[in-house]
């Protein structure tokens, strides 16, 4: 029998939801608010804000100001290659350790994990140093090879994971079939394989493009991405809420608009062996 | 051709020994049928020539030739799995033809071979559906067709019926059985399931805990099994085992019995028992008789037409000529 709820208890909850849901979207619509108001509007009470009068002003300085399309470009560029360049890598990784494993196969795994719960900040110093004297620094091929790197584990994982999910009797039948080890990858577990990977490239341009800690360590001007444009908006001689609030609107925008059509693999992928 | 030879094959998992160094002759056009428990090695054994797994030690020799350094793809050899293992993002046609594009023959070349195939295997109206949409019986036909599209040297197939309800089994069975008659191909089928061994076989191959216990024709095996293990896994119902004064008698440790060479009598016989449980089949009856000379009850087939009460008295009278006496070590004695 069906658990009985009653339509009292059911409103309440369903409010309660609401409210919960609003208060965790708040800042970002309140950010979205503010950049259509002009600078004096911006930091006026919230009330009076919200019944001053709507601008684009704000859009117009920021791409004045700084070029977004270069910021974009670079995000898009790292964001896509690092992503692409962890797939190439992760693949074959993950095949290896899904289908023919060995008894150091989860130690590996778990190892691989254990790197993300690394605090970032204490490699920076030599990676920085590394950067610097192989000319790196403040390119988009260094950020690219970096954030594969730090995503990189996540990448073999939900991999690892997608791939464990193939009988592997379907490949033994593409060996007895006469396909090798290029053919077996290409023609059978790939296809097969298509749904994960796919939400595994969504969420790593995602994370990718999220990324701020190496994206403004490593950056300054010529690579800088949107996470670098959004930062230098808060500059120390004083805040501007609403340019601040156009650059995190258009920085955020791309992203959010990709994540909101692929919601369906992305939580798919999230939640991938969770239920059969 | 498809001749294959083990030379002392062997196979460990760490220091597990699954399959003892072992020796079968597996020649041109045989149907050969691995049988035993579960656990006995027999799915290792064809894994093994196939490929699909290292051996420890010995030789695998395929007309001839030795390849037990080939790849699985390098051996001429076509497999049907139990899980049918078809590709589930392609269609039954393209399924069919995977072996084919990749041993690059040409499109049109590919084309024919899969009608012909699709034909044989009544699968012709369904080449351009998905696996997915397919009952039990068809995926099965699509994995077989998957395999003689490549005219193998053998065909080696692992449990293939298990899936399928009974039914379904028995008209499969015939299918497979009338196209190794038509292909004349050797093909090695493992099962545990001894009445597929008895009627798809020309040779039974018993195994148990990685060593082979009897290799012979399915009648051979019924008629003189070389062991008490044999002589319990072949034939059903099983053929009644009975040791102490009774097989001693005879001049061994255990005397075994078939169902059938036990006449039945309310009169006269030799041993005496009440009637347990009767299972009627309506050509024969099966009665499971306790008689206080031995600890199990035994079982007798009689005709069909034949009923006893639950706990009626009954005289039992094997058949002598068709006694099988075995030692302490469970050795047939001739």
């Amino acid at each position: 029998m069906a658990r009985a709820i009653t339509t009292q208890r059911k409103t309440i909850n369903t409010l309660f939801a609401w409210a919960v849901g609003l208060i965790i979207f708040f800042p970002i619509l309140w950010i979205f608010v503010l950049s259509f108001k002009s600078e004096g509007d911006a930091i006026k009470a919230p009330f009076e804000v919200l019944t001053s009068a709507w601008t684009l002003d704000s859009y117009a300085t920021v791409q004045d100001r700084s070029d977004y399309f270069k910021h974009f470009w670079n995000s898009v560029t790292i964001a896509v290659g690092s992503t692409l360049l962890g797939i190439l890598v992760a693949v074959p990784a993950a095949w290896s350790m899904a289908f023919v494993p060995s008894k150091r196969t989860r130690g590996i795994l778990m190892w691989m994990l254990s790197t993300k719960m690394l605090p970032a900040v204490g490699v920076l110093y030599p990676i920085y140093i590394g950067f610097i004297k192989l000319g790196l620094l403040d390119t988009r091929i260094g950020l690219v090879i970096v954030l594969m790197l730090i995503n990189l584990p996540i990448i073999v994982w939900m991999l690892y994971t997608y791939f464990k999910e193939i009988p592997g009797e379907i490949l033994e039948a593409a060996r007895m079939d006469g396909a090798g080890l290029r053919e077996e990858v290409m023609y059978v577990l790939t296809p097969m394989a298509v749904p994960g990977i796919a939400s595994t490239l969504l969420l790593n341009v995602i994370l990718a493009w999220n990324e701020a800690f190496w994206t403004l360590n490593l950056t300054a001007a010529k690579a800088a991405p949107l996470t670098a444009f959004i930062a230098s908006y808060s500059s120390p001689e004083g805040l501007f809420y609403a340019k601040l609030s156009a650059a995190s609107v258009m920085a955020i925008a791309p992203i959010l608009i990709m994540g909101w059509f692929s919601q369906k693999q992305l939580v798919r992928g999230l939640t991938f062996g969770a239920v059969k | 051709m498809g001749q294959i030879h083990l030379k002392q094959v062997t196979k460990r998992f760490g220091e597990v020994e699954v399959i003892s160094p072992l020796d079968l002759e597996i020649e041109d056009g045989e149907f050969v049928v691995f049988v035993g428990p579960s656990g006995c090695g027999k799915s290792t054994l064809l894994r093994l020539i196939a490929g699909l797994e290292d051996v420890s030690g010995g030789h695998i020799m395929i007309d001839g030739q030795d390849a037990t350094e080939v790849p699985p793809a390098k051996r001429g050899l076509a497999m049907v799995f139990q899980s049918y293992a078809l590709y589930p993002h392609m269609s039954v046609r393209k399924n069919i033809a995977f072996p084919l594009r990749m041993a690059g023959l040409d499109q049109a070349e590919q084309n024919r071979r899969v009608e012909d195939a699709a034909k044989v295997l009544n699968l012709t109206d369904y080449l351009d559906r998905r696996p997915g949409q397919l009952s039990g019986g068809q995926r099965q036909r699509v994995a077989i067709g998957r395999a003689i599209v490549r005219e193998p040297a053998a065909f080696l197939f692992d449990e293939p019926l298990s899936n399928l309800d009974a039914a379904l089994r028995v008209g499969m069975r015939l299918e497979i059985s009338e196209l190794h008659k038509r292909l004349s191909t050797t093909m090695i089928y493992v099962t545990h399931d001894q009445v597929e061994a008895m009627t798809m076989a020309d040779k039974i191959v018993v195994l148990q805990a990685g060593v082979i216990e009897q290799v012979g024709s399915p009648l051979e095996l019924y008629r003189k099994p070389r062991n008490t293990f044999v002589a319990g896994f072949i034939g059903s119902p099983t053929m009644n085992l009975l040791e102490g004064a009774e097989a001693a008698k005879h001049g061994a440790a255990t005397i075994g019995i078939r169902p059938e060479h036990i006449t039945i009598s309310t009169e006269v016989g030799d041993w005496e028992g009440t009637v347990g449980v009767s299972e009627h089949l309506g050509s024969d009856t099966f009665f499971h008789i306790n008689c206080p000379a031995f600890e199990k009850p035994l079982t007798v087939r009689a005709s069909g037409e034949l009923s006893l009460k639950y706990g009626a008295k009954v005289m039992l009278t094997p058949d002598l000529q068709h006694l099988h006496r075995f030692d302490a070590q469970g050795l047939r004695i001739e």
